[in-house]
C-alpha cells in the first residue's frame, strides 16, 4: 500500500484564487439604471447581473465566461464583480459542468450554465435528461438550473454554430424552455427562469442580441415575465399566427404586408415559453380566427408546429375552417453558404405566402 | 468515524479500537443479510424488478465509509452510492427497512415507487442516489464538493465507480472538473472484474485504474478491497487530504462480483474455479477470521451480530411486504413543482379530449 505520487505540487491555481472585486458594475449592465434602450444582450446580462445581487445561491458557470466574458460578452466583467468562485470558467466538458450544476442545485444553489452555443448542450444530453429533468420525480429534489446560450440561424454559423434545439427537449417531462424575442421579455423571463424551481433551458436567438431595432427602455424596477403565458404581439380576426424567436419578426413584417396589401387581418401570438404550452392563448385565438398558421425557424419534422397542431385538434376542432399550416426550416442540417442558409431558413414572402393561401381557403 | 476518541480500551488496529471494529463486521454482516433476504423475497414473487448483490464486495462499501464523518442532519460527507455498496448506505444512516420498500415498490419507500433498488436520495444522510447511466455521478458529486469548497464546508464527497464507468466520458469530466477545482472528492472504483458481462481487459488497457490517475494530476492508491481495514485506512487518508484542501484522490479496490450483473444473468461467461478462488477470499469470514486469531473479538460476539443482522432484515422484510403499493394516479404527480401532469383523457369520468393539456 503506497501512494502514487502522480500528483503535482500543490500551489494555487486559477481555480484557487479568491475572489477579488475589482469593479462596481459593468458598463452594459447600467443602461437601465441610466434609463437608456437596452439591447436584447444587455436584457440579458442586466438580468444575470441583478439576479446574482438580489441572490447568493444564483451563480453562473460555463466556457470562457470569465476574464474573456463569454464568446458574445454577456458576462464581460463579472468576475471582477463577483469573482472566480461565482463566475467558473470551466473545462471543455458540457457534460461534465451542466453535471456539477446539478450536484450544487441539490446543494441548495441557484446554477446557470452557459453554453458558448447551444448545438454544444448535445453532450450534455445525458445528464440533462436521464439526471435533472427526472430529480424531482424520482424524489431527489427540485433542480432550479438554468441552461442558456445562443440558438438559431442566420449569422452564416454553419451547421454547428447555428442550431434551434427546443425539440431535442421539448419531449422531456420535467423540463421547462423558454424562448424570448424581445430585452423586455428576455429579461424578465430570465429572471424568473432562475427563481423557478423546475430546470430550464433559455433559448437566447443570435441574431437578436444586437439588433439595433429591437433595443428599448426597460422598467428601472425589478419584474418578471411568468413561464407559460404566451403574448399577444398584435390583435386580429381573420388569421391566428402562433410563433416565438426571430419568427416573431418576421411574422410582424409579414403581417403588416398582409393588412395593407390584402386587408387580412393577422394575430400573432409569441410563445415565449414552449413547454409548458400556453394552450389557452393558443384555443383563445384559434375560437376566435377559425384558422392557425405555425411559424417557427426549427426544422420542419418533429417541430413545435405538430404538437400545436395536435392540441388544437383536440381541443377546437370544430372552431376551425381551414387545415393548420406550418412554416419551418427545411429538414437539413443548417448550411453555411448565404444562398443555402437563406434557403433553408423561414423568410417574411413564406409567411406572406402562407398566410394568403389560408387567407383564401 | 464520526469521532475517532469515542473508541474505546486500546487501539487494536488500522487506529480503531474494538467497538469499530465490531461495527466494520456488523455492516457487512447487515449489508449480506439484507440482500440475502431480497433473494428470498424475489423467489417468493415480492421483488419485480432487477437485483443486484454487492457479495463478496461488502468490504470496500463499509470499509470506505466507515472513514466519513457520518451524519444524519445534513451536514456530513456524502455518498454517491450503487448497488455493489449496500454497507455503505446502511453506515450512512440509510436503514434495510427503506431497501426493502424501495425494492418492494412501496408508498412508503424513499421514492414512492418511482425509482427501484438503491436510486434513492436522502441528503441530511449523505446519500446520493445514483441514476443509471452511473458516469453521471461523479460528475454530480463534483458540482456537490465544489459548492462544499466554495462556501467553506468541511465536508468530503466520495463517488463509487465501477470499472465500466471508468471507460464513459462523463466519469472523466466530472473527475477532472473536481481535479481542476481540486474539489474535497474522493473517488473509489471498486475494480471487480467484470462490468456486466465484461472483462477488465476490454474495459482498460491498463493493469490498474490508478494508472488513469496521471491523467487527471491526481493521487491515487490501490487496495485490497476484500480488506475491509485496508480499504478505510485508505479511505480515511484520502478524505484527510481532501478535507485539508489537497483534492482529488482515486482509490482503485480490487475485488470481484461473485454473482451476475443481476439475479437474470446466470454469469456463464465466468470460469467457476475463479468464483471458487474468491469465494476463500470472502471479506467477511476474513475479517471474522481475522478478528478471532487476533483476540479482537470472540466467535460468540461475531456470531450475535449476524444473528442479529438476519432478525432485524427478516423483521423489517416481512413489516415491506405488509405495506401498500403507491396509488396510480400517484404517476401524473411532481413531475414539476407546482404543475400537474395532465391525465389521459380516456380516464377520465366522462371521456373528453379537451383537457389534454400539460
Amino acid at each position: 500500500m503506497s501512494f502514487n505520487f502522480s500528483a503535482p505540487a500543490t500551489e494555487d491555481t486559477e481555480a484557487d484564487s479568491a475572489p477579488v472585486v475589482t469593479i462596481d458594475k459593468p458598463e452594459h449592465v447600467t443602461k437601465t439604471e441610466r434609463g437608456e434602450p437596452v439591447t436584447f444582450l444587455e436584457a440579458i446580462a442586466e438580468a444575470l447581473f441583478e439576479e446574482m445581487v438580489r441572490d447568493g445561491h444564483v451563480f453562473l458557470l460555463g466556457e470562457d465566461i470569465g476574464v474573456y466574458g463569454g464568446a458574445f460578452k454577456v458576462t464581460k466583467g463579472f468576475i471582477d464583480h463577483f469573482g472566480s468562485e461565482r463566475i467558473i470558467d470551466t473545462p471543455i466538458s458540457e457534460a461534465g459542468f451542466t453535471g456539477a450544476a446539478a450536484g450544487a442545485a441539490h446543494m441548495g444553489l441557484r446554477p446557470v450554465v452557459e453554453m458558448q452555443f447551444m448545438d454544444f448542450i448535445s453532450p450534455a444530453y445525458d445528464v440533462i435528461t436521464n439526471y435533472i429533468a427526472t430529480s424531482l420525480y424520482r424524489g431527489s429534489g427540485p433542480m432550479p438550473v438554468v441552461i442558456r446560450g445562443p440558438v438559431g440561424g442566420g449569422n452564416r454559423g454553419g451547421p454547428f454554430h447555428s442550431q434551434n434545439v427546443e425539440m431535442a427537449f421539448f419531449h422531456t417531462p420535467g423540463l421547462k424552455i423558454v424562448y424570448p424575442s424581445t430585452p423586455y421579455d428576455a429579461k424578465g423571463l430570465l429572471k424568473a427562469a432562475i427563481r423557478d424551481d423546475d430546470p430550464v433551458i433559455f433559448e437566447e436567438h443570435k441574431g437578436l442580441y444586437r439588433a439595433p431595432q429591437l433595443r428599448e427602455v426597460l422598467p428601472t424596477e425589478d419584474y418578471v415575465v411568468p413561464l407559460g403565458k404566451a403574448r399577444q404581439v398584435r390583435e386580429g380576426s381573420d388569421i391566428t399566427l402562433v410563433t416565438y424567436g426571430m419568427m416573431v419578426h418576421r411574422s410582424v413584417e409579414a403581417a403588416s404586408t398582409l393588412q395593407g396589401e390584402d386587408g387580412v387581418s393577422v394575430e400573432i401570438l409569441d410563445l415565449r415559453t414552449l413547454l409548458p404550452l400556453d394552450d389557452e392563448a393558443i384555443m383563445d385565438s384559434v375560437r376566435r380566427t377559425g384558422r392557425l398558421l405555425v411559424v417557427h425557424e426549427d426544422t420542419r419534422t418533429g417541430g413545435i408546429a405538430g404538437e400545436i397542431a395536435m392540441r388544437v385538434n383536440e381541443q377546437a376542432f370544430e372552431f376551425l375552417d381551414a387545415p393548420i399550416l406550418r412554416v419551418a426550416a427545411i429538414d437539413a442540417p443548417v448550411p453555411y453558404a448565404g444562398t443555402l442558409e437563406d434557403y433553408f431558413l423561414p423568410q417574411t414572402h413564406d409567411v406572406v405566402t402562407a398566410l394568403r393561401y389560408l387567407a383564401r381557403y | 468515524m464520526n469521532d475517532p476518541a469515542r473508541a474505546d480500551g486500546p487501539r487494536l488496529a488500522a487506529d480503531l479500537g474494538k467497538s469499530d471494529l465490531l461495527e466494520l463486521y456488523e455492516y457487512m454482516a447487515l449489508a449480506r443479510a439484507a440482500e440475502d433476504r431480497l433473494e428470498i423475497m424475489l423467489k417468493q414473487g415480492h421483488v419485480k424488478g432487477g437485483l443486484y448483490r454487492s457479495l463478496g464486495q461488502e468490504a470496500v462499501g463499509v470499509g470506505s465509509a466507515f472513514a466519513l464523518d457520518r451524519r444524519v442532519d445534513g451536514t456530513g460527507d456524502m455518498i454517491a452510492q450503487t448497488v455493489r455498496t449496500t454497507g455503505a448506505i446502511f453506515l450512512m444512516g440509510g436503514t434495510p427497512l427503506q431497501y426493502f420498500r424501495q425494492y418492494l415498490a412501496r408508498s412508503t419507500g424513499p421514492t414512492r415507487g418511482r425509482e427501484a433498488n438503491v436510486h434513492w436520495c436522502d441528503f441530511r444522510k449523505g446519500l446520493l442516489g445514483p441514476v443509471s447511466p452511473l458516469g453521471t455521478m461523479t460528475q454530480v458529486m463534483a458540482g456537490i464538493t465544489l459548492v462544499f469548497k466554495q462556501t467553506g464546508q468541511p465536508r468530503v464527497g466520495l463517488a463509487y465507480a465501477g470499472d465500466g464507468q471508468t471507460s464513459t466520458g462523463a466519469w472523466h469530466e466530472g473527475l477532472n472538473f473536481a481535479a481542476v477545482r481540486r474539489c474535497p472528492f474522493v473517488a473509489i472504483v471498486q475494480s471487480n472484474k467484470y462490468a456486466f458481462s465484461t472483462p477488465i481487459r476490454l474495459q482498460t488497457r491498463l493493469a490498474s485504474f490508478t494508472g488513469k490517475a496521471a491523467g487527471y494530476g491526481i493521487e491515487s492508491r490501490s487496495v485490497d478491497g476484500n480488506d475491509v481495514l485496508e480499504v478505510f485506512e485508505a479511505t480515511r487518508d484520502a478524505v484527510a487530504r481532501a478535507r485539508d484542501g489537497g483534492g482529488v484522490t482515486l482509490i482503485e479496490a480490487r475485488t470481484y462480483r461473485r454473482l451476475g450483473h443481476a439475479q437474470h444473468d446466470a454469469q456463464e461467461y465466468v470460469p467457476r474455479e475463479e468464483i471458487e478462488e474468491w469465494e476463500r477470499k470472502d471479506p467477511i469470514g476474513r475479517f471474522r477470521e481475522r478478528m478471532v486469531r487476533e483476540g479482537w473479538a470472540l466467535e460468540s460476539e461475531l456470531d450475535a451480530l449476524d444473528v442479529a443482522a438476519r432478525e432485524r432484515c427478516e423483521k423489517d422484510a416481512e413489516r415491506a411486504i405488509q405495506e401498500p403499493a403507491p396509488d396510480a394516479e400517484e404517476a401524473v404527480q411532481r413531475v414539476y413543482e407546482g404543475l400537474i401532469t395532465s391525465v389521459p383523457w380516456t380516464r377520465l369520468p366522462e371521456p373528453t379530449p379537451r383537457g389534454a393539456a400539460i
